[in-house]
């Protein structure tokens, strides 16, 4: 393709491209008439990191395959799009424009995909998301309760746009908010509309992103830098991730808008060694976007010129702090470093610097297109928009979740999440990572945003969202984010290299069934210390899962040190395991102990040795008769 | 005698890839991804062969190479192992099944057994959340995988 000179040009391509895409944005009489018949269909196969891993490579194959047999070719496409979010149902293919979403397909579904609804129109009954709270299946993605509650901004193109095809991205609104920033406002009116918006930085912070920008710009430089952080490090979120590998293009131009604001000519993005498929989508971009004159030298003809570079982390969750992400791009130990000097002064090579995140970028074109009041319009006083939050853990839809800031944890886990797995009672959800705490049932009702979860204890950060039932114990999910904190502490500063040790230690101690009361008072005088006194955000928020967990779960703390019970039963030290009287004889327990602890002859009740036994559980697996305890 | 060859080839191929770098200045982390992506780990001889071309102190490479997580020092086996120990997996029971791996192959997590076949190691999320819990072995991905899977995937590795 051509060069796209002026912002007039890329206009009239966007409305073409936008023609090529709309049937996958179809209008309620296209779906009808689409339906029982064979016509022109295109056909989305989910490209995410999840659904890839569950063959979605294999899938879009066959099906390529098997519509080349079935002399569909001319009118049938199948492509890869971005994460559809709907992780747990992974692998989706969603067919246009008759808008059916299937769920859980397998390369041995492309056949009759092909054969029954290519060919007829008919869709595969059995594909359906089936609702377990309405009984019966639903066609439609808008129809799943799901996605009813949603609203997608930041995730607005994954799952609806080939994101190796920067035509389709063009087609959906992308470049155009560059080219109206670059023909019609000065930087200044650029950094106004952000500091109104209200967006607030997405990857943990919080500060409000035109704040950051003006300060990027006060300071007169040769050179400016714009930093998109791509490193990913809460385990359990990966939003930034499913934006990269679905939406790549709309990062790419919110950093060249961010980069007029402040007056920067390059961009580096920051990215996980570990996101291959991202990395790759990332490049393909790149090089789709030098190509048009979207990025590069005098961008859709004008006297801005911005480009980025690609550059890998290698795996250090203190590298999300920015201090020690520019050390890291810089070819150095990811150590953070006092601030002031903020990285708006002297950041990346001692330049001016602005450091923002992946999903906080992508909200920004469409801020851009749609106005600041628009945005504004969305969420609570404090924190304005949509927030997207990776869904985890104990619950019956794992996924990728957008929802305007302020709504309850309850909308969230139950009826977006369809709630808790297994019918089991929801204890806690854990928010914002390591550095978040551990909500209880009572603040189910919650709206969040910002404020309210700091205020009971937790934070946003990046949005992992982890739900925990009655068999998780807390004192162990504590022990479990300290080990985090310690194993990715940089070791600069003494409070969180040492302090947060002492933590895991004394944790471990109560998790081994060795801790006192003395240990408690210690742990949360000490969790205070490390919190005031810690270098850098890492530090500041590692105690924060055991401060919380003691704060609302303090019994369960209690019954660790007290009677040397784990109430969940998760702490192994704690646990007994017996074998009572319904014992039938039948011998399967003793045959599956690895260790050979269990005696007893055939038909008499066996004998469990407590000394030797290794508390894995696999007598209770293997008993039929339910005869054996765990206490 | 063919292995030396071998390892001046990779020799080779790391100093082409530096000198055809536009700047020496910050590229440290980009060399040692290469240079692991050559030689499969990061042992002595290829710190210090970096450390004297892009002219930094074999210290400063050492301090980088054990900083970050994704360096090794050590060779790996044939088949790694990798159990994700994001939060996700763990509240689904992840910790079971690295137990059980360590108990079936012998080995602690980090280690590799004797034969160099198999080295088990943890990792921190994969983003595949939806399959938790996640066990990689090389390229391929287990979802949903429990420690009574242990023993039946391990045997698919016997080669």
């Amino acid at each position: 393709m051509n060069r796209i000179n002026s912002f007039e040009e890329l206009q009239g391509l966007a409305q073409d491209f936008s023609k090529k895409i709309q049937i996958l944005s179809p209008s309620l009489e296209e779906e009808i008439a689409s339906e029982n018949k064979r016509c022109k269909r295109y056909v989305s196969v989910c490209g995410g990191t999840g659904c890839q891993s569950a063959e979605g490579e294999i899938i879009v194959e066959k099906l390529r395959n098997e519509v080349e047999k079935a002399g569909l070719s001319d009118e049938i496409t199948v492509a890869i799009t971005g994460c559809f979010g709907f992780c747990e149902k992974g692998p989706i293919v969603k067919i246009q424009p008759d808008n059916t979403f299937y769920v859980q397909v397998t390369p041995e579904d492309a056949e009759e995909i092909v054969t029954e609804h290519l060919l007829q129109g008919k869709s595969v009954a059995r594909l359906l998301y089936e609702e377990p709270t309405v009984k019966g299946k639903v066609k439609r993605q808008d129809e799943m309760s799901f996605y009813k509650k949603q609203m997608r901004i930041a995730l607005r193109n994954c799952g609806l746009i080939d994101p190796e095809d920067i035509t389709q991205s063009i087609g959906a609104n992308g470049y155009l908010a560059l080219g109206k920033v670059l023909s019609s406002f000065s930087p200044d009116a650029v950094i106004k509309l952000m500091i109104d918006s209200g967006l607030r930085g997405r990857g943990g912070g919080g500060f409000s992103t035109g704040k950051k920008w003006s300060f990027a710009k006060m300071y007169e430089a040769d050179q400016k830098y714009i930093i998109c952080n791509a490193d990913e490090g809460d385990p359990g979120a990966f939003m930034d991730r499913s934006i990269l590998e679905g939406d790549p293009n709309s990062v790419l131009e919110a950093m060249a808008i961010a980069g007029y604001a402040i007056g920067a000519t390059k961009g580096v993005i920051y990215i996980r060694a570990e996101y291959p498929l991202a990395v790759n989508r990332l490049y393909i971009a790149l090089r789709q976007a030098r190509e048009l004159g979207l990025l590069g030298k005098n961008i859709l003809g004008t006297d801005f010129s911005f480009d980025i570079d690609i550059k890998y982390g290698a795996g250090a969750f203190v590298c999300g702090e920015e201090t020690a992400l520019i050390h890291s791009i810089e070819g150095k130990r990811g150590e953070p470093t006092n601030k002031p000097p903020f990285p708006a002064e002297s950041g990346l090579w001692n330049k001016p610097t602005c450091v923002n995140n992946v999903e906080t970028l992508a909200n920004i074109p469409a801020i851009i297109l749609n106005g600041a009041e628009w945005y504004s319009a969305i969420g609570t006083p404090g924190s304005k928009g949509t927030k997207v939050f990776a869904l985890a853990g104990k619950i019956n839809n794992v996924g990728l979740v957008e929802v305007p800031m302020g709504t309850t944890l309850r909308e969230i886990i139950y009826d977006i999440g369809g709630g808790i797995k297994n019918d089991r009672k929801f204890k806690a959800v854990q928010t914002g990572g390591p550095s978040g705490g551990c909500i209880p049932a009572e603040n189910l009702d919650l709206p969040i945003d910002y404020e309210s979860l700091m205020a009971i204890g937790s934070m946003m950060g990046s949005g992992g969202m982890i739900v925990l039932d009655e068999d998780n114990c807390m004192v162990d999910i504590a022990k479990f984010y300290l080990e985090f904190t310690v194993e990715e502490s940089c070791g600069k500063c003494t409070p969180c290299r040492i302090g947060n040790k002492r933590l895991l230690e004394i944790l471990t101690k109560i998790t081994n069934g060795e801790g006192t009361e003395e240990d408690l008072k210690t742990l949360k005088e000490l969790g205070q210390t490390i919190k005031d006194t810690s270098l850098c955000g890492l530090g500041q928020t590692a105690p924060n899962p055991v401060l919380s967990t003691m704060k609302y779960f303090w019994d369960e703390y209690i019954a660790h040190v007290k009677d040397h019970t784990c109430p969940a039963g998760v702490c192994k030290n704690l646990l007994r395991y017996e074998i009572t009287d319904k014992c039938i004889g039948c011998t399967k327990c003793a045959r599956n102990c690895p260790v050979s602890c269990i005696s007893g002859k055939v038909k008499e009740i066996h004998v469990i040795e407590q000394d030797k036994c290794i508390k894995c559980g696999a007598c209770l697996t293997a008993c039929p008769v339910n005869a054996i305890t765990k206490g | 005698m063919c292995s030396n060859q071998q390892n001046d080839q990779y020799f080779n191929e790391l100093e082409e890839f530096i000198n055809a770098l536009p700047e020496k200045e910050g590229s440290l982390i980009a060399v040692l991804h290469k240079a692991q992506e050559i030689f499969g780990y990061l042992p002595q001889d290829v710190q210090k062969f970096v450390a004297k071309k892009i002219n930094v102190p074999v210290s400063e490479v050492n301090g980088v190479v054990t900083f970050y997580s994704y360096f090794r020092e050590e060779p790996t086996g044939k088949y790694v192992i990798n159990v994700c120990m994001g939060t996700a997996c763990f509240v689904k029971g992840s910790g079971n099944v690295m137990e059980e791996f360590e108990r079936k192959l012998g080995i602690k997590v980090g280690q590799t057994t004797e034969d160099m076949k198999f080295t088990l190691q943890s990792l921190r999320c994969v983003g595949a959340c939806g399959l938790a819990p996640v066990v990689t072995i090389n390229d391929k991905v287990y979802g949903h995988f429990t420690k009574e899977m242990v023993n039946k995937i391990l045997d698919n590795y016997k080669e």
